[in-house]
């Protein structure tokens, strides 16, 4: 008998790992990116179904919208085109797609036989902001600060390196050719 | 009612989607997206095991890998950006100013 709860999150995790395959197939970054957002907002869903409403709106907010919005600008800003097809992209495939076949395989054969069947309520998690915030402004208060220190720290790092002369001696950065 | 299992295994899916994706793409900006992809994984089980266990700790850590995710791709791109301008590629095998 399968439940609302069960359809709901087989849905939404067939989403995501056919975004995430669809991340691996695509050869242009740009529909690359776009899959992301498609996992990304898959993955919200599955907060949601988690009880964490908090997290699924952030989810979409600031991953798929403040993040990727940031990838599909570099993109489109670098002009990135098709990916070319080198030795080693021939080598790292070889190997990759079976490595990932065999790790998910032996992560899901482990998990399914070790960690028994207790099942995880709908909904049963208090996710609301007020909660959310209650803990962060309490028990990590100092995590929190300190995040908000390595945020400034990254966008100084963030200007300087993006800026156009970062070479140390003070004039233009100098082309690289081998 | 979906056993935790179910969620741990579809974290590692894509966990191990974004290691593949890490090793087999070549474009550097694909590379770091398969970075996102690893760390959304981990996030779902941190979320799945908040609920299992009836604690709101495992969702404050996934605030705070947000928060990290969101540095790292403010300065990663930053890189990407600079890694562009000197060498005129995205291809990592032809960032190879450091092989011997």
């Amino acid at each position: 008998m399968l439940s609302v709860h069960l359809i709901l999150f087989l849905a939404f995790g067939a989403v995501a790992v056919a975004g995430a395959v669809n991340l691996l197939v695509q050869r242009h970054p740009i529909n690359s990116a776009l899959s992301l957002i498609a996992v990304m907002a898959a993955l919200a869903g599955e907060y949601l179904l988690l009880g964490a409403e908090f997290l699924a709106a952030v989810q979409v907010i600031v991953y798929a919208g403040a993040i990727m919005v940031l990838f599909v600008f570099v993109i489109m800003l670098l002009n990135a085109g098709v990916e070319e097809q080198t030795k080693g992209s021939r080598v790292a495939i070889l190997f990759g797609i079976p490595g990932m076949l065999l790790g998910s395989l032996l992560t899901a054969w482990v998990l399914l036989r070790h960690s028994g069947t207790e099942s995880v309520p709908a909904g049963a998690l208090p996710g609301s902001p007020t909660e959310i915030g209650w803990l962060l402004f309490h028990d990590y208060l100092l995590p929190f600060e300190i995040t908000s220190i390595l945020i400034l720290i990254a966008i100084m790092g963030a200007v300087v390196l993006a800026s156009k002369h970062t070479s140390p001696g003070g004039g233009p950065a100098q082309k690289v050719k081998d | 009612m979906v056993p935790l299992s179910y969620y741990l295994v579809l974290s590692g899916i894509l966990f191990a989607c974004g290691v593949t994706g890490f090793l087999i793409k070549r474009n550097i900006i694909t590379i770091f997206m398969s970075i996102e992809l690893m760390l959304n994984g981990v996030n779902l089980s941190f979320v799945a095991f908040a609920a299992h266990w009836h604690t709101l700790a495992g969702q404050v850590f996934v605030f705070f890998v947000m928060v990290v995710a969101a540095a790292e791709a403010a300065v990663g791109l930053a890189i990407i950006l600079a890694v562009y301008r000197t060498r005129e590629t995205l291809n990592v095998d032809q960032v190879n100013l450091l092989k011997l």
